[in-house]
């Protein structure tokens, strides 16, 4: 019997297209857009001045606060502007501009292909190394990894889970990296178990990619510090805390977080990054990002730097459908639509949908028929329908006692609604709404 | 057969009275006193319920009244000064006149002033639009276009133009209870001072980008270019955050700003047509 979460989840068509498609190197553009907040936390604080030279790898926002994460140049060549730019958010940003010139890397990278798998830095040191290097975890939600190895007093952790769930349909970044870059994730994963402190790691994979399993276990060769456990398939399985109920049988209490019940999980594109990073002292500059759509000449996984337009990948796959009628960025389920094609890639992209115009229109929405298949399909056990009801109706304050603020917006109940309603925008509305209200009342 | 009719009526005699008795001093012990200008007073509001006072429904803040010492910041902008000296009279109170407000829309980025340069289909309404991006087009701080404060006015004051894509507000309905300001996401709609014959001057615009983004975005954006600040001699306008913003409390209505604007972002209404000046307006605005 293979693992899975127990309660809600869906079933969406996977289409993965590009799983056979191995990583291709894309040259970096011709000038890069690199926003300042790339990150969960507060925005880093721009480091260069216009007409400065940089080299790739050289770092030009700092982090600024606890929560923040360092900027390094994902190009060689001059700062053209510091200017607003709309990013990924739909508003516009602070970015820096960089006219590429030439490849340039700094010198300390150590770009050579050879695996190291020796670790020689100290807890401390690898902490430090991935605040340095700007890691946050690539699996969406760019949370600064540095601050996620650094256990809480008082907290203990006992177990290491590297998701490699990759349970957005569509998306096959995190897929290739575990075929191609196995070795280095393996040394990853002992990187951060390193950093933690813990003796145990598992890493969750859903069975629809049975060779990154094999692979995997071929590889670690029945060391017994790594455990690969495959998943059913289910979405939202890549979730935090339904992926630590589908290993471990633990629960996340409401409004907790995995250190709560002595897990921290981070993704495998992360794994790798801190591997680069501590292994190879390269900044997080580039990522793989998964370009795909059924009408693209040749969707494919790329290696790209970050600060490349959207447009740019796009070309590189084959160039724009003409019935195209929405590109996404990030999966499809949790992922945003894109009002501009020169948006830049950033830390937390993991792929670019582009989609023809009959599939991206919203339908009609009809009237709630209370079939409650939104609350069977809600993986934390809430009731959209009502939670949207309330929303609408501007009841924030009775949403906190609905457990709004436990929502992971993985957006189920709005892909199962049969009479398509909205529920997940009005309950994200909700749960700003009530978030404002509450960080409101504490200044108070 | 007539002796347990007669049993009847006094047991259940008696169990009334003592309960009539029982009740009769408990009502006196615990007795609620309650000014009666409250419900004097809630009788001369307008029973809107609207909350424009600060207040959950007239009941409240007819309560408010009684207890306040003064009436210095307490005022019903639906009923006006009127109902306000009515109050004052009932509590034997002296009234402040406030100035009377009306809202008004801060943003001309109809279609043909601000080009569309992405389509929403999500759901119409501001507050999720605004939350997903800067919307269908590149002003990240004008008109969404969904209706919310529309929604929200609850004396069908306002109404979408179908032309333009904005709303409008029509003055003679509008209390300026300040349902729509709290609707609108973006914080375009403000309550201004009301004026004569409903004169007014405004920046009808609240884009704080610099002003070439803002002017690419938006024909008719404020530009931030300090030429009605130079010339406004009563300090009204300010500029901050690359906009300008007139304060009507301080605004003599004298226009000079108006024609001064390059891009027609300061707006005059239900002024009578120019004499003088016509042509130099003609000028400026072909100038451009």
């Amino acid at each position: 019997m293979l693992k899975t979460f127990p309660k809600g989840g869906v079933h969406p068509p996977e289409n993965k297209l590009t799983a056979g498609c191995s990583i291709e190197v894309l040259p970096p553009p011709e000038t890069v857009i690199v926003p300042v907040t790339q990150h969960l936390g507060s925005p880093a604080a721009v480091a260069v001045n216009k007409g400065d030279k940089v080299l790739t790898g050289q770092l030009i926002a700092r982090a600024t606060g606890y929560i923040s994460a360092n900027i390094h140049s994902p190009a060689s060549g001059t700062v053209s502007k510091i200017d607003t730019a709309t990013d990924i958010s739909g508003y516009k940003q602070t970015c820096i501009f960089i006219d590429v010139s030439g490849d340039e890397w700094m010198s300390d990278i150590d770009r050579s292909p050879d695996v190291i798998s020796d670790i020689k830095l100290t807890p401390e040191e690898i902490i430090q190394k991935c605040l340095d290097c700007g890691i946050v975890g690539l699996g969406g939600a760019t949370f600064p990894t540095h601050v996620k190895l650094k256990i809480p007093a008082g907290k203990k952790c006992n177990l290491l889970i590297i998701n490699g769930v990759e349970c957005e349909p569509w998306l096959t970044s995190d897929h290739r990296l575990m075929l191609e870059k196995g070795e280095e994730i393996i040394t990853g994963i002992r990187i951060m178990m390193k950093a933690l402190g813990v003796t145990k790691a598992i890493i969750g994979i859903e069975n629809n990619k049975p060779d990154a399993i094999s692979h995997l276990v071929r590889l670690l060769d029945g060391s017994g510090d790594i455990k690969v456990q495959g998943l059913k398939v289910k979405y939202p399985q890549g979730g935090e805390k339904q992926l630590i109920k589908a290993l471990t049988g633990r629960e996340v209490p409401s409004g907790g977080l995995p250190i709560d019940v002595g897990v921290v999980v981070q993704n495998a594109g992360t794994a790798f990054a801190v591997y680069e990073a501590v292994q190879k002292n390269k900044p997080l500059f580039e990522r793989v990002v998964t370009v795909t759509g059924k009408s693209l000449a040749k969707p494919g996984n790329f290696l790209v730097r970050i600060g490349t337009p959207v447009a740019r990948l796009i070309e590189a796959a084959g160039g724009v459908p003409g019935d195209t009628g929405k590109v996404i960025s990030g999966g499809p389920m949790m992922g945003k639509a894109l009002a501009n094609l020169q948006t830049p890639v950033v830390k937390g992209t993991s792929g670019i949908i582009v989609f023809p115009a009959e599939e991206s229109s919203r339908p009609q929405t009809g009237p709630c028929i209370r079939c409650s298949k939104c609350i069977s399909a809600c993986p934390m056990g809430l009731e959209p329908y009502l939670l949207m009801n309330l929303a609408e109706k501007g009841f924030f304050d009775k949403m906190k006692a609905e457990k709004v603020t436990d929502c992971i917006e993985c957006g189920s109940c709005s892909y199962i609604c049969p009479a398509h309603r909205p529920l997940l925008d009005y309950i994200r509305l909700g749960k700003t709404t009530l978030l404002k209200m509450m960080r409101e009342k504490s200044i108070k | 057969m007539s002796n347990t009719i007669l049993l009847t009526a006094v047991v259940l005699g008696s169990v009334g009275l003592a309960a009539a008795v029982i009740l009769y001093f408990v009502s006196q012990k615990f007795k609620v006193y309650e000014d009666p200008r409250i419900d004097i007073i809630q009788e001369a509001l307008p029973g809107a319920n609207c909350g424009a006072c600060g207040f959950t429904g007239c009941r409240n803040f007819a309560e408010a009244l009684v207890k306040a010492d003064s009436l210095n910041g307490l005022n019903c902008p639906v009923g006006g000064a009127t109902v306000m000296v009515d109050i004052a009279k009932i509590l034997g109170k002296e009234v402040v006149e406030t100035d009377s407000l009306v809202a008004v829309v801060r943003c001309q980025g109809s279609y043909e002033h601000r080009p569309r340069t992405s389509v929403y289909n999500g759901t119409r309404d501001c507050r999720i639009a605004h939350l997903l991006y800067g919307g269908e087009t590149d002003c990240h701080y004008g008109c969404l276009g969904y209706g919310d404060c529309v929604k929200a006015c609850k004396f069908d004051a306002m109404y979408m133009d179908e032309k333009t894509g904005l709303p409008v507000v029509i003055d003679e309905k509008c209390v300026a209870c300040g349902a729509c300001v709290k609707a609108c996401p973006r914080n375009i709609i403000e309550l201004r001072k009301k004026f004569k014959k409903d004169r007014k001057i405004y920046v009808s615009c609240v884009n704080c980008d610099r002003g070439g983004p803002a002017r690419k975005a938006c024909k008719v954006a404020c530009i931030a270019c300090n030429k009605c600040f130079n010339v406004c001699k009563f300090g009204a306008i300010t500029i901050n955050n690359n906009l300008a913003y007139i304060d009507s409390f301080k605004c003599t209505l004298c226009r000079k700003c108006v024609t001064e604007c390059p891009t027609n972002a300061i707006v005059e209404l239900n002024f009578p047509p120019r004499k003088t000046e016509e042509e130099t307006v003609k000028e400026t605005i072909t100038q451009q």
